[in-house]
This record gives C-alpha cells, structure tokens and sequence, in this order.
C-alpha cells in the first residue's frame, strides 16, 4: 500500500471539485484531486454553461447574494484563469432573457420575480419586464407567440467544456495531482489528519473537501456529515454551428460562442436513470423552435442526459464538520455559476481551515439532518 | 482525379452550382456529380474556416455539406442528384433559417 501526503485532498474532480482544487492550489496548498472514472454520475455533463442570477434565491436571499457576488466576480475570474492556463473560456455578460409564451406564463415570472425581490434582506439587483415590441427590437427573429420576457443585466454565460479544461490545466500548472479512476472507499479522521482509501492506496491530508456532486450522499457521513443530495435528470440538446444570432442567453437556449445552439430546460425525477426520452426532447425542440421559427431548420448534433445534483430545497450546501475538522461538503447544483466563488471564496476559507460565518445559512443543518456520530 | 467510368453514362441531368449551369448524369449523387467537375471544397468550417470536401462518401463524415434548393448543410454523398436542382458550396457558418 503506497502513501502520499498532501495538505488538501478533493474528492470529486468536476466543476465543483476542479474549481475548489484550483483555489486551494492558488494558496499554495499540496492538492490531490481523487475522481471516479468515466462510469461516475458526473453533472458537469449535464451543465447549461449559464452564469446565471435572475430568479435564484427564492426562499433563500443569501444565495441571491452569493449567485450576485459570484456573477459580479466572474469576469475577473474568467481573466485569472486565462492567464493561469493559457484558455480563454469566452465568459461574456450581456444580460439574460427569459421568455413567456403565453400571458400566463408572463403572470406567473412576474409574481415570482417580485415576491423574490420583496423577500426580507434580499440583495438587490436592476431586473426588468419587457414586451414584445421591446423583444423585437433585440432579437428580430423571435416568434410570434412570445408575449414578453423578463430581463436581467447580470447574467451571462461561458464555454463551460473550455472552463473545465481550463480549470483543470490551471490546477496541475499549480503542481496539483490529478488521480483519475480513484474512487474513494473508506475517509478515517484520527489524530488531526484524514486517511482516505482509494484504488487500493492511502492517501493522507489536513483538509478534505467532498465535492463529489451526488456521490457526497455516501461520502459524508464518513467524516461525520449529511447530505441529502438526489439526481434531477436535465436532458440537453445542441445544434449543429450557426452564425450568430442569438445575442443573449435565454435561460432555456443560448448560442454557444462557437455557434451551436443549446436548448436544455428539462428536469425530471428520475432516480438514476440517464435515458434520454423523446416526448421530453420533443417537447424542448417545440418551445425552441416557437422562441425561434428559425431554429427548426438547423440540424441537431447531438443530445444527451446527465444527473445533476440536488438538495431538498435546491440550494447549495457548504459545510464543515465539527467531529471531524478539517472536512468540508461542497456541493450544489449551479457549479458553472458558482465556480467563481468555489475557487476565490471557498477555497481561501477552506485553505484557512474554517468557513466564514456568513456561509452559515448553506449549512445542511437547515435540513434537520442530525449529523452522524 | 475522378473520370466517370464508361459504363456508368447515363441521361443528363441538368443543375446550378453555385448558380452556374452544369450537367450530371442520371444516379449520381450531388457530391459524385461536384466531383466530375472537379470542385473539391464543397464548404468551410464554421469555427476556423478550413476548408473541407467528401471524404467518407457515406454519411458518416459530414464534411460534404452543401446548401440544396436552398436549405443548408445537406450532405451532398447521400441526396441523388435531380433534374433542377441548385447546389451551392462554401456555406462556413450556417445562416439560421437557411
């Protein structure tokens, strides 16, 4: 049995894992990232490459304020990462749609959006509702059946395959180890350090950070955590590369910079199972193409299903453990969004050796989950 | 490069490339009969603009896209050519609604 001593090990080296493992490694931490092979549930397949604020955080306004500060940061981020590994991953912020196809549809965005903003200690932001002359105005070929959208200036996308290339590059520059096809069976705490078995070796460290996405429902409670964590099957499709057109992410359909137009808006129960269903991709395609008559000529490329990962209330959990300190859960389902404030946030707490009270409210003890012995 | 072999002649079958006249022969495909006119470019990429020409000759590739009667990335290799018919090449980045 081989050893190897790092200051940090990351369990999960997705969005969530590579973009903690980054940070640490900017602190000048001795990382290990511990990932799965490609049999794992990974939900960064899954991801829409959203950097994404209007309407997260009802019922919850500190993750309003933490998606902002995260959206607020990335275009900084996206530069940082640019220098550290050499990719530029086309983050751009022009605004987000989202787009009601009927009054109905119209109504009820507009009583979320304000009951949202009217929640007590809700971070504010400029949003606006526009109509359809104003639609016609930025995107001449909308359909005739859109009726109005709500709009809001800080949202934005990125090239999401490019951030997780870049991520990982930026990582192992840093001198981080990447072990692929080390799923980790067995994380023991005694004397002040953590043990963790994978692939047959052990591997020792001060801190580790689960970032396994659905894989931290098993993990946690080994360091004396909870994480109530289930898959939500979201089901994507792209289109073959088209000139630009769409100037603006829709939360259901974006252009990539590259041209591809992606349409993804689905999400099911569906335990884990990643079958790809055709009524579901049907019924996507038909609300694209009545966005965007135009859309239907474009042949589709390629479509997929991924297990993205959710919690009871659907916001993020950020935890440390008190039996066992040193151990943190990371884990959420927007890790595009979040990634800057996972490597610029996170990190420098959990390198610090504690969270800082503010992200006390993501704690899965707002579950009423007793924490493991 | 491609001569047609002599028993393969067959009833003309009159085109546009690029809107210019041409003439194939009964049971060609779009891409055979762009080949008997030597065009080897039949598009360039969206992404880098390098150029590209059939290469599988079996709807695998996906690299002889054309735009025929006017709906874009066809793939030439597998639409029989038809009397009439208006191929255009060089397509780069598909125009949405094309």
């Amino acid at each position: 049995m081989s050893e190897a001593e790092f200051d940090a090990i990351v369990v999960g080296g997705g969005l969530v894992g590579a973009a903690v493992a980054y940070g640490l490694a900017c602190h000048a931490l001795r990382v290990a990232i511990l990932d799965e092979d490609d049999t794992a549930w990974r939900a960064s397949r899954g991801n829409f490459a959203l950097v994404w604020v209007q309407s997260k955080g009802l019922g919850m306004p500190r993750y309003a304020a933490w998606t902002k500060l995260s959206s607020d940061i990335w275009a900084d981020f996206a530069a940082e990462l640019r220098d550290a590994s050499g990719i530029d991953v086309a983050h751009s912020r022009p605004g987000g749609f989202t787009l009601a196809l009927s009054e109905q549809e119209l109504e009820q965005r507009r009583q979320t959006l304000h009951r949202l903003h009217n929640q007590p200690d809700m971070v504010p932001y400029p949003y606006e509702f526009v109509d359809r002359a104003q639609l016609r105005q930025v995107f001449p070929q909308i359909g005739p059946e859109v009726v109005g959208a709500s709009f809001c200036p800080l949202d934005g996308h990125v090239n999401s395959l490019r951030l997780f290339r870049a991520l990982h590059t930026a990582f192992a520059r840093l001198g981080g180890r990447y072990l692929p096809r080390h799923r980790v069976d067995d994380i023991a705490h005694r004397d002040g350090e953590f043990r963790v078995t994978a692939a047959g070796r052990s591997f020792a460290a001060a801190r580790v950070v689960l970032a396994a996405g659905n894989g931290n429902r098993r993990l946690a409670p080994m360091v004396g955590l909870e994480a109530p964590v289930r898959p939500q099957r979201g089901q994507v499709i792209v289109t073959e590369r088209a000139a630009p057109f769409l100037t603006h992410p829709i939360v259901t359909l974006r252009q990539t910079d590259e041209g591809g137009i992606m349409i993804g808006d689905s999400l099911e129960e569906a335990g884990f199972d990643t079958r790809l269903g055709l009524g579901v991709l049907g019924t996507m395609a038909s609300r694209a193409v009545r966005m965007f008559p135009v859309l239907g000529r474009l042949n589709v490329v390629r479509s997929w299903a991924a297990l993205r990962v959710m919690t009871p209330d659907g916001f993020p959990i950020y935890d440390q453990s008190a039996d066992a300190p040193g151990a943190f859960l990371c884990t959420c389902h927007s890790g595009v969004t979040l990634a800057a404030v996972h490597a610029g946030k996170v990190a420098p707490m959990i390198a610090a050796g504690v969270l800082s009270p503010d992200l006390a409210p993501f704690s899965a003890y707002r579950f009423g989950v007793p924490a493991a012995a | 490069m491609f001569r047609r072999l002599p028993e393969a002649a067959g009833p003309p079958v009159s085109f546009t490339i690029d809107g210019q006249p041409a003439v194939g022969t009964e049971g060609d495909t779009v891409a055979a009969a762009l080949l008997a006119y030597r065009i080897r470019e039949f598009r360039t990429t969206p992404v880098t603009g390098a150029r590209r020409g059939p290469f599988c000759l079996m709807g695998v590739c996906f690299d002889c896209l054309v735009a025929i009667d006017g709906l874009a990335s066809r793939q030439a290799c597998l639409v029989p050519l038809r009397e009439g018919m208006r191929v255009e090449t060089r397509q780069g980045k598909r125009e949405p609604g094309r």
